[in-house]
C-alpha cells in the first residue's frame, strides 16, 4: 500500500501571519501539536508542583497541630482577595484568547492589559503579606518567633508556606512578562483569527498558576480555623 | 471542533460560580465540621479546579487525547502522594517498633 | 565533522561526491551550532555524552585503582567518596538517561515515523544548549572539588552537614533535567501528531514504542527530582525546614521523593535499550518479531508499573513494614513485562536465519546479561534478601551489569547497527567483532566477582576492605582495565571510518523500516521520495514458511 506525504499545507498570505512550519503539513497539525505540546508542559508543572503538595501532605498528616498555628498566623481577607485577583484574571484571560479567536486586535490587547494588572495586584498583596511575616519574625533561616512547644512544627508551616507561594510568585512573573510579549506582539497585530496560537498556549499556562493558587489557599490559609 | 469559540455567559457563568466557590471555602472553614473539614476544602478546590480545566481551558471542547494528558498529570500526582503517605500512615501500626 | 571526509574517500563513488545529504548541506561552526535538524542534533549530543562517558570512565579507573589493594592507599576517603559520588552522577545524568534518546532516538523518531523533523525542532537544540549548560555547572562543580554525598543526596548530610559543592552540582542535575523533560516532550507530541498517514500505531516499530514509554516516564518523573533537589539547595541556603530533622524535617521524604524519579529513571535508561534490541534481533534473524503487541504492551507496563517500586530502595532506610512489603509485591510484578520482552526475543530468535553482525553479537551480550541482571533485581525486591544484601557490592553487581551488561551493550549494537545510516560509511567488521568480545569478556571479569563480594559482605562506598576480599577485587579491576580497552576501539575505528570507512548504500543490512528506504547519510527533510508504509517487521512472507539455514 502506498501512502503520500501530504506535502504542501496553506501558506500564509497575510502579512504578520506565521506560516506553517516546514516540518508540518498543515496548519491544523501544527496548531494541534503546539496545544497538546502545552498540556505536557502542563502535566509537568503538576508533577513539579506535586513534589512540594507531597512534602506538604506528609507533615500536615504529621504536625496537625502545628501546621493549624502556622495558618493562623497568615490573613485570610489578604489571602482571599488574592484568590478572587487570580480567578478575576483567569476569566480576562479566558476573554482575551477568547478576543484572538474572533481577530479583535483591541479587544485581545485590553483583556490581556487586564489580567497582567490583575498579576501585578497579587503579587503586591503577597509583598505586603511576605514583609508582614518578616516583621512577624515568622521567616525560614532568620531568627524565628517563639509559638511554644509547637515552634519547630510551626517552622516547617512556614517553610512550605514560603516555597510554595515563592514557586507560585515565580511562576507569575514568567507568565506577566509572557503576556507583556503578547501584548506588545497583538497590538502590532502579529496575530489574527487564523493564528493565535501563542495567545492560547499562554492562556493555558495562566490558567494552571492560578489553579495551584487555588489549592494553595485553602490548603495554607484555611487550616483549623473552626 | 478545536477552534470552539466559548460564549460570554458562560465564562461568567464560570467566574461566578468560582466566586461563590472561594466564597463557600471560606465561610465553611470557620463551621466546625471535625474530620470533615479538609476533605470539604479539597473537595471544593478540586470542583474550581475543574471549572477552569473544562471551560477556561477548552478541556470540555477538546479532544479525547487532551482529556487523557490532563487526568494522566493528575493520577501521577495521586501516586506519588498515596504511595508516600502509605509509609508515614503505617509507621506506628507495629507496637513493637521496626 | 569535517568537510574534507565526502571529497577524498579511497573509493569515490560520484553519487555521494554530488548529492546532497544533512552532513553537507551547509558547513561551518554556525550551521552545527544553530541547527534545527534533529540529525545534526543528535550528533551534537552523540558527542557531548561521549564525552562525559570519558569523564565517568576516569573516575571508575581511580576507583577499581584503588580497591586493588585491602588498605585505603591510593585516596583518602573523603577523595574516594567523591569518586563514586561524581562517577554516579556523572554516568547517569549526564550519559545514561540521555544516551539513546538523545542520539539514537533524536536521529531515528522522525524518520521512523516517516516525518521530517522532531515536532518542536527549535526545542529540540534548545535542550541540547540546556544539557550542555547543565553539564558544564556540574563539570565545573568537579575541577573545583566535586560532592562527596553519594548521586543519592541523602538528607540531612546534604541538605545541611556536607561542605562540598552540593547547591552547584545540585544546580547542573537541576537544569539537565529540563533538557530530559524538553526531549520526552518532543517524542511524545511527534509520535501521536506527526506520524506518515497510514502508520497505524500497530504498525510502528519497537524502537518508537520504547522512546514512548521512555518518553512517559521523563516527563512525569524528572519534575520531581527537580524540585526535590531545588528544595535541598533551598534547605542548605535558607534552612528551611523540610528535610533536616533537627529542623523538624523528615530524611525519608526526600528518600521517597528522590526515588519516585530515581527508579523510573533506570527504566529511562534501560527501554530505549529495550527498543534497540528489538531492532537488532528481528533483522539479523530476518524473521518478523515474535508477540510484537506484547512487547509493545509491556515497554508502556514498564513505564507505568516502574512508578509504584521506588520504596524498594527504602527497605532498611526506616520506612514502615508495610509500606515495604506493597513495593516489594509491585517490584515482582515489574520483572513481568521484562521477561516478556526476553522470552519474545528468544522466540524470534527460534528458527531465524541468524546473522553475527556486530549488532547481533551486542544483542546476545544485551539477552543474557540483562537477564542475570534482571534475575538478581527480583532477588533484591525480595525484602529478607535485601536486608542483607543492602548497601553491599551484590547492589553495585546488579545494576551495572543492567546498566552497563544491558544498556551500553545496546547502545553499542543501535550505533553500530545505524552507523552507515548516519554517516554513510561501514565500520571495520573485524575490529568491531574484536571489540565486542573483549568488552563481554571485560564487563563479566569487572562484574561478576561483584556478586560475590557482595554475598561475602563486603559494603559498597567502601575504599578499604577485608583482606580476604582481595582477590575477587583485583579480578574485578583486571576485568575493569579489559573493559576499558574494549571501549576505546570503537572509538577509534568509529572515527577512522568518518574518513576511510567503504560508503554504505541505503540499506546495508537488508532491513526493515522508513530509515532504510532513505539514502545515507540522508538528506535533510529525511526522504528524497515518500516512503513506502506497511506492516511493520515484513521480513517473513505471510504464509510464515521460515527455512532455517543448514
Amino acid at each position: 500500500m502506498r501512502l503520500t506525504h501530504r506535502r504542501t499545507g496553506p501558506v500564509a498570505e497575510q502579512k504578520n501571519i506565521a506560516a506553517v512550519a516546514h516540518h508540518f503539513d498543515t496548519a491544523e497539525q501544527q496548531r494541534e501539536a503546539s496545544t497538546l505540546g502545552m498540556w505536557a508542559f502542563l502535566v509537568t508543572e503538576i508533577m513539579m508542583f506535586g513534589g512540594l503538595f507531597t512534602g506538604y501532605v506528609v507533615y500536615r498528616n504529621l504536625y496537625p497541630d502545628g501546621f493549624a498555628a502556622g495558618s493562623h498566623h497568615l490573613d485570610i481577607t489578604l489571602g482571599g482577595i488574592n484568590t478572587m485577583a487570580l480567578i478575576a484574571s483567569s476569566l480576562t484571560m479566558a476573554m482575551a484568547v477568547r478576543a484572538a479567536q474572533l481577530g479583535k486586535r483591541k479587544t485581545l490587547v485590553l483583556f490581556l492589559l487586564c489580567t497582567i494588572a490583575l498579576g501585578l495586584f497579587f503579587l503586591g498583596i503577597k509583598a505586603v503579606e511576605y514583609s508582614h511575616k518578616y516583621h512577624e519574625q515568622l521567616v525560614p533561616g532568620l531568627p524565628f518567633a517563639d509559638e511554644g512547644t509547637l515552634t519547630q512544627q510551626v517552622y516547617v508551616f512556614i517553610s512550605f508556606y514560603f516555597v510554595l507561594t515563592g514557586l507560585h510568585a515565580f511562576h507569575m512573573v514568567i507568565g506577566i512578562g509572557l503576556l507583556t510579549w503578547l501584548t506588545v506582539k497583538g497590538w502590532r497585530g502579529g496575530f489574527s483569527k487564523e493564528y493565535f496560537t501563542p495567545v492560547e498556549l499562554s492562556g493555558l499556562y495562566w490558567h494552571f498558576v492560578d489553579i495551584v493558587w487555588i489549592f494553595l489557599y485553602p490548603l495554607l490559609y484555611l487550616i483549623g480555623r473552626h | 471542533m478545536k477552534n470552539h469559540i466559548v460564549p460570554v455567559k458562560i465564562y461568567l457563568a464560570i467566574f461566578i460560580a468560582l466566586a461563590i466557590l472561594t466564597a463557600l471555602t471560606t465561610w465553611i472553614a470557620f463551621v466546625d465540621l471535625g474530620a470533615l473539614n479538609t476533605p470539604v476544602a479539597v473537595t471544593i478546590a478540586i470542583g474550581k479546579a475543574l471549572l477552569v480545566i473544562l471551560y477556561f481551558m477548552h478541556v470540555r471542547y477538546s479532544d479525547h487525547l487532551t482529556w487523557v494528558f490532563v487526568a494522566a498529570g493528575f493520577f501521577w500526582l495521586a501516586i506519588l502522594i498515596a504511595l508516600t503517605m502509605s509509609d508515614f500512615i503505617s509507621r506506628g501500626w507495629l507496637a513493637s517498633g521496626s | 565533522m569535517p568537510t574534507k571526509i565526502f571529497h577524498t574517500t579511497s573509493r569515490p563513488q560520484p553519487e555521494q561526491m554530488t548529492r546532497e545529504h544533512y552532513l553537507n548541506v551547509d558547513y561551518g561552526i554556525k550551521s552545527w551550532l544553530l541547527t534545527t535538524d534533529h540529525k545534526r542534533i543528535a550528533l551534537l549530543y552523540l558527542a557531548t555524552i561521549t564525552a562525559f562517558f570519558a569523564l565517568g570512565g576516569i573516575f571508575a579507573v581511580v576507583i577499581r585503582l584503588e580497591l586493588m589493594t585491602p588498605s585505603g592507599d591510593l585516596v583518602q576517603s573523603e577523595t574516594y567518596n567523591k569518586l563514586f559520588t561524581m562517577h554516579g552522577i556523572v554516568m547517569i545524568f549526564f550519559f545514561l538517561i540521555p544516551s539513546i534518546p538523545a542520539t539514537l532516538g533524536n536521529f531515528l523518531v522522525p524518520m521512523m515515523i516517516g516525518a521530517r523533523d522532531l515536532a518542536f525542532p527549535r526545542l529540540n537544540l534548545a535542550s541540547w544548549y540546556i544539557f550542555v549548560i547543565g553539564g558544564s555547572l556540574t563539570f565545573t562543580a568537579v575541577v573545583v572539588g566535586g560532592v562527596d554525598t553519594g548521586w543519592t543526596f541523602y538528607t540531612p548530610y546534604s541538605s545541611s552537614y556536607a561542605n562540598t559543592h552540593v547547591i552547584l552540582t545540585a544546580t547542573g542535575i537541576f537544569i539537565t533535567g529540563f533538557s530530559s523533560i524538553l526531549t520526552g516532550l518532543n517524542f511524545i507530541i511527534t509520535i501521536h501528531k506527526m506520524r506518515a498517514p497510514g502508520l497505524r500505531w500497530f504498525r510502528l516499530p519497537l524502537f518508537i514504542w520504547a522512546h514512548y514509554a521512555t518518553s512517559l516516564i521523563m516527563v512525569l518523573g524528572t519534575p520531581v527530582i527537580a524540585i526535590t533537589i531545588a528544595m535541598v539547595g533551598l534547605e542548605r541556603l535558607f534552612r528551611v525546614g523540610i528535610f533536616d530533622p533537627a529542623l523538624g524535617g523528615d530524611p525519608l521524604l526526600f528518600q521517597h521523593l528522590f526515588w519516585f524519579y530515581s527508579h523510573p529513571a533506570v527504566y529511562i535508561m534501560i527501554l530505549p535499550g529495550m527498543g534497540v534490541i528489538s531492532e537488532l534481533v528481528t533483522c539479523f534473524s530476518r524473521k518478523r518479531i515474535y508477540g510484537y503487541p506484547f512487547i509493545a504492551f509491556s515497554s508502556l507496563a514498564i513505564a507505568v508499573l516502574g512508578f509504584l517500586v521506588w520504596g524498594h530502595h527504602m527497605f532498611v532506610a526506616g520506612q514502615s513494614v508495610y509500606a515495604a512489603m506493597i513495593f516489594s509485591v509491585l517490584s515482582m510484578l515489574v520483572a513481568i513485562p521484562s521477561a516478556v520482552k526476553v522470552f519474545n526475543w528468544t522466540a524470534t530468535l527460534y528458527k531465524g536465519s541468524i546473522s553475527y553482525d556486530t549488532p547481533m553479537l551486542y544483542a546476545f551480550g544485551f539477552i543474557g546479561l540483562f537477564t542475570i541482571g534482571g534475575l538478581t533485581g527480583v532477588f533484591l525486591a525480595t525484602l529478607g534478601i535485601d536486608v542483607h544484601v543492602h548497601d553491599t557490592y551484590f547492589v553495585v553487581a546488579h545494576f551495572h551489569y543492567i546498566m552497563v551488561g544491558g544498556m551500553i551493550m545496546a547502545y553499542m549494537g543501535g550505533l553500530h547497527f545505524w552507523w552507515p545510516k548516519i554517516t554513510g560509511r561501514m565500520y571495520s567488521e573485524g575490529w568491531a567483532k574484536l571489540a565486542a568480545l573483549i568488552i563481554f569478556v571485560g564487563f563479566n571479569l569487572t562484574f561478576f566477582p561483584q556478586f560475590l563480594l557482595g554475598y561475602l559482605g563486603m559494603p559498597r562506598r567502601y575504599h578499604f576492605y577485608p583482606e580476604e576480599f582481595q582477590v575477587l577485587n583485583v579480578m574485578s579491576s583486571a576485568g575493569a582495565s579489559v573493559l576499558g580497552v574494549g571501549y576505546l576501539i570503537p572509538m577509534i575505528y568509529f572515527i577512522w571510518s568518518m574518513r576511510y570507512g567503504k560508503p554504505a548504500g541505503p540499506n546495508p543490512w537488508g532491513a526493515k523500516g522508513l530509515e532504510w528506504q532513505t539514502p545515507s547519510p540522508p538528506p535533510t527533510d529525511n526522504f528524497t521520495k515518500p516512503p513506502v508504509v506497511e506492516e511493520a517487521y515484513a521480513y517473513a512472507p505471510h504464509t510464515q514458511e521460515d527455512r532455517p539455514r543448514g
